[in-house]
């Protein structure tokens, strides 16, 4: 069958599962855009090239599946970078296409011309320039498998306009070989049975989760493994969701912003069973102090993120949840008589620490952000998806909100990217359509992709945004009132748009509370409108995230509201 | 911790930009590269990425993982405590006046190098060796006044087990 390279492109993204393509047209492009037009994939036309790339991270997250991007050459590509980027630090599947100038051009500064696949080599899995359509199938699929596979992660393939106009013959190709990448999945049984060991003889051990454990749906399996062994679980900001936030055996997330108990029990702790994550700085503080007295297992698929940050006594390549289900079957085999009682001191500790310096802060008269937080878990029950901006609101929504299931709480963690949670709302919603979907906003952050709203309201994408709007950038104010002797350089806004307007001009509704009163009654409001809605939430202006480990310090030395 | 130096034989894809992704991995992360040299194998498909590089023990472990995790490698690997047999070659021009002509043609005899280039007022000395030997070379010819060196950096493979010493 002879078919165009834009047809080629459309067949295989019809077999590798495609339903959702999120882009934006340009010259290089037209020729798949025309293709497109032929087919049944939804298309959802952003409005601006960032907020594609994290809506297609935003579905990913929520459905499971490989995000896809379509974007044209020149600004088209460059304006992806920052969603790249971000999707590469929490290891998101995204496949991103992008056009480039003719084959005979490249290189020569045409029009609308950039090297992508140069700029973005160090933020993608991987990436290709495709130069002959007869190449395209099989490029088209091994992208897919990269992207989805081992540590999963973008992949960008970008397609000069002559190769989607050529024609080949056509020929599905059959399963991906590749000699040079071959992830590891099922780890060394005795790595694991060194572990188990470990187990019985620690006193006081602690599991520390993070996105692996996401990634990899291993939730249940950590849910047993950790009760079975009785075993405290903290996690990461990216690890949220992958252990029930109520379960007693919770301590947390761990780190600069996590919870006393949390830093408390990894500091004192004699055995730490890391899994699915890479002790990235803002949880381990200063590395020298960080759990000194503790053996480390470290579990993860990529052999990279083991002994990076931290020495590791007992490494352990593979999977999370195959090595978890193992770990629990060779616990099965031990007799666990005995364990409760084992574990009651370290148990006891805990909740001490949980009890005399619990998540805290003052209640006044002005609506304090937590307490916004705090009413929206109640009302959505936890049930929830909540993407996030970055910044404070990012750490309230991770401290007051208890996610219980993975693919619910989905923030730029690694990279950090203002701008990222409302499209990410937009991806999660069409990912999951039945789900509320809350995007937790500064009033900084909200305004760097507040575009995409027209986005929601094309697509009758019924996302909610609660803005917490204290009229500074938030967290940089604190690190200014911390550590710079409340000198304010730059981070009050002396204007702002009137969101309740803003969101009318969108098309969308907006609602605004001042006062603690108001706080549930607009977000049930806004909850039950139809279609997109921005909750202006007027909240304390120089509210602090509490506790916090200041930069470079140990983690046990944290400062409390 | 004590920096320690390493000679890696890197199999690649031979495709364009490869290249480009183990030297944007070093500069991106800050890692050293003392030499580097690259060229196809007998499979005209794969190429070998000889290079010499210094870090501390956990960056070399961590040099030798990004290495392995990037698509286009097929195998890193590491020659350091291995038997193996190691050249470099360098081109030196190097001023050449009558007074000096012998004593330079001896040098280069002593190193078993040889003279690729003869000119009024210099001679280009081609000398292969370990990267030391040529360093040696270079120190007695530099009196006579050295103007231009070209050095291909390390080339390596390893020894079939137990044939000679270490590095010999």
């Amino acid at each position: 069958m002879k078919l165009k390279g834009a047809q080629i492109l459309m067949k295989m993204l019809q077999a590798e599962g495609v339903d959702t393509i999120f882009g934006y047209p340009g010259g290089a492009v037209l020729d798949i855009y025309d293709a497109l037009m032929d087919t049944d994939f939804r298309h959802i036309l952003v409005r601006h090239e960032q907020g594609a790339v994290h809506a297609a991270d935003g579905y990913a997250r929520a459905s499971g599946k490989v995000g896809v991007c379509l974007v044209t050459s020149g600004p088209g590509a460059t304006n992806t970078v920052t969603g790249i980027a971000s999707a590469y630090l929490d290891s998101i599947p995204v496949v991103i296409f992008t056009g480039q100038v003719p084959t005979h051009l490249i290189g020569n500064d045409a029009f609308q011309e950039v090297d992508i696949v140069g700029i973005t080599r160090p933020c993608t899995k991987h990436n290709y320039l495709v130069k002959d359509v007869r190449n395209l199938a099989k490029t088209i699929k091994e992208a897919f498998h990269l992207a989805r596979s081992g540590r999963p992660g973008p992949v960008l393939i970008d397609l000069p306009k002559d190769v989607v106009n050529a024609t080949a013959t056509f020929k599905a190709p059959g399963e991906v070989r590749m000699r040079t990448y071959n992830p590891t999945y099922k780890p060394n049984i005795r790595q694991l049975q060194k572990t188990i060991d470990l187990i019985g003889k620690a006193k006081k051990p602690v599991i520390f989760s993070g996105g692996g454990i996401v990634l990899s749906k291993a939730h249940e399996e950590l849910t047993r493994f950790a009760r079975k062994a009785q075993i405290p679980v903290t996690s990461s900001l990216m690890g949220l969701g992958g252990f029930p936030g109520t379960d007693d055996l919770w301590l947390g997330m761990l780190g600069m912003h996590g919870t006393f108990r949390a830093n408390m029990a990894v500091t004192e702790c004699d055995l730490l069973i890391g899994i699915g994550v890479r002790f990235d700085d803002r949880v381990t503080g200063k590395t020298d102090e960080f759990a000194p007295n503790a053996k480390v297992v470290q579990i993860d698929i990529d052999p990279t993120s083991i002994q990076k940050n931290v020495p590791v006594s007992v490494p352990v390549v593979g999977d999370c949840r195959t090595s978890l289900s193992m770990l629990n079957d060779l616990l099965e085999k031990i007799d666990q008589e005995g364990t409760d009682e084992k574990r009651e001191p370290w148990l006891k500790q805990i909740h001490e620490w949980k009890s005399t310096t619990p998540l805290a802060y003052k209640q006044t008269d002005t609506i304090k952000p937590q307490y916004v937080i705090e009413m929206l878990y109640e009302i959505t029950g936890g049930e929830a998806i909540i993407t996030t901006e970055v910044g404070q609101n990012q750490m309230w929504a991770a401290q007051y909100y208890h996610f219980t299931e993975p693919g619910h709480f989905i923030t730029s963690g690694g990279l950090g990217v203002m701008g990222f949670g409302l499209p990410a709302a937009i991806g999660a919603q069409v990912g999951a359509p039945g789900k509320i979907v809350v995007d937790v906003a500064g009033d900084g952050s909200i305004q760097m992709n507040i575009q995409e709203l027209a986005t929601a309201v094309q697509y009758g994408l019924p996302v909610k945004v609660a803005i917490l709007n204290n009229g500074f950038l938030g967290m940089v104010r604190q690190w200014q009132e911390l550590f710079y002797q409340r000198r304010y350089s730059s981070t009050r806004f002396e204007h702002a748009p009137d969101f309740v307007k803003l969101a009318e001009a969108y098309g969308a509704t907006g609602l605004r509370a001042t006062k603690p009163e108001e706080v549930k009654k607009v977000l049930k409001k806004g909850l039950e409108t139809k279609g997109p809605v921005i909750m202006d939430f007027v909240v304390a202006q120089e509210e602090s995230v509490y506790p916090m480990v200041p930069a470079g310090a140990p983690i046990k030395k944290m400062l409390l509201v | 911790m004590e920096e320690q130096r390493h000679l890696l034989s890197i199999l690649v894809d031979n495709e364009p930009g490869v290249l480009s992704r183990i030297t944007g991995l070093f500069s991106g992360r800050g890692y050293n590269i003392d030499s580097l040299s690259v060229a196809e194998t007998v499979e005209p498909n794969v190429s070998r990425v000889t290079m010499v590089t210094h870090g501390s023990p956990g960056i070399i472990e961590q040099i030798k993982k990004q290495l392995n995790k990037l698509i286009n490698v097929i195998k890193v690997t590491d020659l350091t405590g291995m038997h193996y047999v190691l050249r470099e070659m360098a081109l030196i021009k190097v001023n050449a006046k009558s007074e000096h002509r012998a004593e330079i043609l001896r040098i280069t005899d002593i190193f078993r190098g040889q003279i690729v280039d003869v000119g009024i007022e210099h001679f280009t000395v081609k000398v292969t060796g370990e990267p030391e030997k040529i360093g040696a070379v270079l120190n007695l010819l530099k009196p006579m006044g050295i103007r231009e060196i070209a050095r291909t950096g390390c080339v390596a493979l390893p020894r079939e087990n137990g044939t000679s010493n270490k590095n010999a």
